[in-house]
């Protein structure tokens, strides 16, 4: 398998790296770049344990190749928080519990971001169907669903 | 003997953040496949494609010849397992047959994962492929292939296949004469289909192991000490020498207390001589871990006019996959022990075919018995025109009942539970057309089991707990509340951290809902022995006797008055310590029992398109007893998911085999778990009637919520529809066949 | 003398009585005893039981006291998940 030399961004920064042109973008994170944040939970695109945004658009990076990165920005849940200045969002998953094991939260908490972007004010039920690709075996989604929601209103409430 | 004294709680029943929480939004917490070490290799495991096969050669000549291969390993890499430990060693490896479609038959070490994968397919398995048998009724049908001869037990009954080869009964009182005295005898039979744990993260781990049998293990598991010892049986290794390190972990559910890729990635490190990384994919883990029983139940209820169930009878037999289990025995003795009955006999036959290995899963066995139970139950209200809440309340085991299973209740909630679904809005909530609502009733049995936990009171007067159980759902949080709570400070000034085998002693794992309760109570008993030592200290200092020092708001006192003696703090305390005696600290090892029985009611309601025979949950609410609850978060999460995973296996999650023996659905698309969308929010109620076998309370919570979900379900959608399902999971197509059949 | 209660299947293994009376103090005088009685149990109880005692389940503790009035069920070995 040959290999390709890709430019890209990943959480607003510069990175260079060198990937097999099978490799995913998920492989390329995790493996090559160390980081881990980006869970695998299928590798088939069913889980979403893998979301990130390419071009501020929420994808399963094990569905994406490496090489598709190439002069693209990235944004993983390594960028999501400022220093130790948590995101919202990730500060009312931990108010409200809306994790127990975490293994699904960086992929839920990528995917709700990128809700509330398009949507700063959606209602459950465009919640549930916005992280239905989001599998969660623990929480039975009920604390996810009302952290969402609670962040959309306090965002809402702190930009007005 | 209670260990249980009521007092005013300070720290529990708050809802504090878990100190692991900012690594888990963040993306640093650290899982099973999470870390790397130098030079490490990738493993990969080759599967059986047969149901059933005899493995009559392996060649991996070709494997070994490629370049980036560095070690190639079958059964014959593996010494004669320690006693016990055959079938364990067996499942993780195939010896002479493969067993199940999936099975492992070889593994391959190498440079990358890429060379790995291209290594499994040089490698050239010869089989003979025999007779399979995948369903629980054809197995145990006379003539039915034999998965594993001479495994049958002495009490199994006449008339059936040698694949049932466990039987267990339970019972009291004479259940001929009490259906002889029932208004309404009902007879059904019940099946549910196999589900799997679906934990996110797949097994993974990471292995070194010298020549010398001297290694280090990183795993993604429930109970790092049960990998280490099954490990160490497998492979003829010392406990000592094997040190296991529990990564974070991202579910388990009972799936993750037993070893799978352990042993293979330790036999790889060795005969490589190279850490070596081994993480399954989905598919492997659908198609080798996991899963629960499927089942056949008959279950014969008798009931009077008044709602008293007079004699309860269930037969259950349960598919344990390709090696000998005792599930059945669960499954026997809670399917009727919400009940206090005069009359009762239940039996469980357990059966083996060709499919996986059965794993734990939340309460294992008796989702399943309880859903036969209380799908009779309900058939029989409808039947005899009673209320399904009545007639559970009439019945209900109470504190001195004699359960079903035998032993005599000592105090628990059933009662209260069932009394506050009365006061739920939900049970009075109209109900609008094609809807129905379900009411179940669930028990799991507890458990507290090997434990051990040290405390330390630290120079500046904070507390570190360190202890050996992984963290799934917030028991750090847990533990550091009741550390806090014994020594009368804040929770911020407590940290409990999970530590490896090399630096504790014996853990039973996380499972059977025991942290909670039995690493708190040790705990608790630790810091009290802290809190002992203190007196004696400050005793010799303030010259007086130990009794005199009492502890108060998180303070020592001195109780002579006269002496003027200012109450000292911890950091007042800690800042003395090698003043006093040297370091201050204890461990508390000991076999924690006495975990208190937990029960659960469920309401649902469904609403079934008639079209389609797509069901959808419209409410849902969760009712137990926590005995005492902790963090409340974490209790309601345990119901909410416990709940959602009882509905999934309910509705949708189905092992779907081939006549080829294959599983057809290994993966998330076809294999398919309840996501948001499908989701109402799940409403809980609490109750909390204190275990006396804890010093504060607690109950274990975690299993029980999986229990009633499959009979809430199961009733709430056979009464919309008014046709009774008696198969799940209650997929579209089998409730569209069920209405159009009535 | 405890009084022993034997449940449904396993009373094969002890001359079909429901129950039987020993004199034991504690759990494994119990697990001692109840093999040397009854040899058929042998095997049963090696696989590992778990013994309720007053209404608590006890899976090791061998040191658990049985009194004379206690009740005490003999039950296949709990697990959890
Ligand atoms: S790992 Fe990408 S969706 Fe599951
Ligand atoms: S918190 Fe465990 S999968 Fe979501």
């Amino acid at each position: 398998m040959s290999s390709t030399h890709v430019s890209t961004k990943i959480n607003g920064q510069a990175v260079e790296y060198v990937c097999p042109n099978d490799a995913s973008l998920l492989e390329v994170l995790r493996d090559q770049l160390g980081m881990t944040g980006t869970k695998e939970g299928c590798g088939s695109g069913d889980c979403g344990a893998c979301s990130v945004t390419v071009d501020g658009r929420l994808v399963c990076s094990c569905l994406v190749l490496g090489v598709e990165a190439q002069g693209r920005a990235v944004e993983t849940i390594e960028g999501m928080a400022n220093k130790n200045q948590l995101h919202k969002l990730q500060e009312k998953f931990l108010e409200k519990a809306a994790l127990q094991c975490g293994i699904c939260t960086p992929g839920v908490l990528i995917a709700a971001r990128s809700l509330l972007e398009k949507n700063p004010d959606p209602t459950e039920q465009e919640v549930r169907y916005w992280i239905a690709g989001n599998l969660c075996r623990c929480t039975g989604y009920d604390k996810i669903v009302r952290a969402i929601l609670e962040s959309a209103k306090e965002l809402r409430e702190e930009a007005a | 003997m209670s260990e249980y004294q009521a007092r005013e709680f300070k720290v529990l029943g708050q809802r504090l953040k878990r100190p692991d929480g900012f690594d888990k939004v963040t993306g640093r917490a650290r899982y099973g496949a999470d870390v790397e070490a130098a030079g490490m290799l990738h493993g990969r495991i080759l599967r059986s494609p047969h149901a059933h096969a005899r493995i009559v050669s392996i060649d991996t000549s070709a494997a070994e010849a490629l370049n980036g291969v560095k070690a190639v390993i079958t059964r014959a890499d593996f010494p004669q397992a320690a006693k016990g430990y055959e079938d364990i060693q067996d499942n993780c490896m195939a010896g002479e047959r493969a067993l199940y479609d999936g099975h492992a038959v070889a593994a391959v070490a190498a440079t990358s994962k890429r060379i790995a994968k291209q290594a499994l397919k040089l490698i050239k398995v010869e089989y003979e492929v025999l007779p399979h048998v995948t369903g629980v009724e054809q197995a145990i049908a006379p003539g039915a292939p034999i998965v594993q001869p001479g495994k049958v037990s002495k009490r199994v009954p006449e008339g059936f296949s040698d694949n049932v080869v466990r039987y267990t009964s339970f019972g009291h009182g004479d259940v001929e004469a009490g259906f002889a005295k029932a208004d309404a005898v009902i007879e059904r039979e019940y099946r549910t289909e196999a589900s799997h744990q679906g934990y996110i993260e797949p097994h993974a781990c990471l292995a070194t192991l010298d020549e010398d049998g001297r290694g280090d293990l990183w795993v993604c598991t429930q109970g790092h000490y049960f990998i280490r010892d099954m490990s160490c049986a497998v492979l003829g290794l010392e406990s000592a020498n094997l040190r296991v390190t529990a990564s974070e972990i991202g579910g388990g559910f009972g799936g993750k207390t037993t070893v799978f890729v352990e042993p293979v990635a330790l036999a790889l490190a060795k005969k490589s001589g190279h850490a070596v990384k081994l993480v399954m994919t989905r598919e492997e883990v659908l198609r080798a871990t996991g899963p629960t029983v499927s089942t056949y139940m008959q279950v014969k209820l008798g009931l009077n006019k008044d709602g008293i169930i007079t004699a309860a009878y269930a037969r259950l037999f349960y598919q344990a996959g390709a090696y000998k289990q005792g599930t059945a025995d669960f499954g026997a003795m809670p399917a009727f022990a919400p009940y206090e009955l005069e009359n009762v006999h239940t039996e469980g036959l357990d059966v083996i075919t060709n499919r996986p290995r059965t794993a734990s899963y939340r309460a294992p066995g008796a989702p399943t018995a309880c859903y036969a139970a209380e799908s009779a139950i309900d058939e029989a209200c409808l039947e005899l025109g009673l209320d399904p809440l009545e007639v559970r309340l009439k019945n209900a085991a109470k504190e001195g009942t004699k359960s079903s299973y035998g032993p005599t209740y000592q105090d628990h909630g059933l009662i209260q539970c069932l009394e506050a679904v009365k006061d739920t809005e939900h049970w009075n909530a109209p109900l609008a057309a094609n809807q129905g609502r379900g009411l179940a009733a669930g028990f799991w049995f507890n458990f507290g089991g090997e434990t051990s936990v040290s405390v330390f009171l630290n120079t500046d007067g904070s507390v570190t707990v360190t202890e050996a159980n992984p963290d799934i759902g917030g028991s750090r949080a847990s533990i550091s509340m009741m550390v806090a709570e014994e020594f009368g400070i804040n929770y911020e000034q407590v940290r409990t951290t999970v530590t490896d085998t090399g630096s504790m002693g014996q853990n039973e794992p996380t499972h059977g809902s025991r942290v909670t309760f039995a690493v708190g109570m040790a705990a608790i008993k630790a810091s009290r022995e802290i809190k002992a030592d203190i007196q004696q200290r400050l005793a010799k200092m303030w010259d007086v006797s130990a009794d005199q020092v009492i502890w108060q708001d998180g303070k020592a006192h001195c109780t002579d008055n006269s002496k003027g003696i200012e109450p000292m703090s911890l950091p007042e305390i800690g800042a003395i310590a090698n003043n006093t005696g040297g370091p201050i600290g204890a461990h508390h090892g000991a076999n924690m029992e006495g975990a208190g029985v937990a029960f659960g009611v469920h309401i649902c309601d469904t609403e079934v398109d008639p079209e389609t025979g797509f069901v959808s949950v419209k409410r849902y609410t969760a009712i137990q007893d926590a005995g005492k609850m902790i963090q409340p978060d974490y209790v309601e999460g345990q119901l909410q998911g416990g709940a959602v995973q009882g509905i999934g296996w309910a509705l949708n999650e189905e092992y779907v085999y081939g006549d080829d023996g294959r599983l057809q659905n290994p993966g998330f698309l076809d294999y398919r778990i309840p996501v948001a969308s499908d989701m109402p929010m799940i409403d809980t109620v609490i109750v909390e009637v204190p275990n006396p076998g804890h010093p504060f309370g607690v109950r274990g919570v975690g299993e029980t919520p999986i229990v009633p979900p499959l009979a809430a379900v199961g009733n709430a959608v056979s009464r919309a529809t008014n046709v009774r399902l008696r198969h799940l999971p209650m997929s579209p197509p089998r409730v569209l066949a069920a209405i159009q059949s009535a | 003398m405890a009084h022993i209660q034997i449940f449904g299947s396993l009373r094969d293994l002890f001359d079909g009585q429901a129950a039987i009376e020993m004199d034991v103090r504690n759990l494994r005088d119990l697990l001692t005893k109840l093999p040397q009685a009854y040899p058929d149990c042998a095997e049963e109880i090696e696989e590992g039981v778990s013994v309720s005692i007053d209404g608590k389940i006890i899976n090791d503790d061998w040191f658990r006291p049985i009194h004379a009035d206690s009740e005490v069920v003999v039950l296949p070995r709990i697990v959890g998940g």
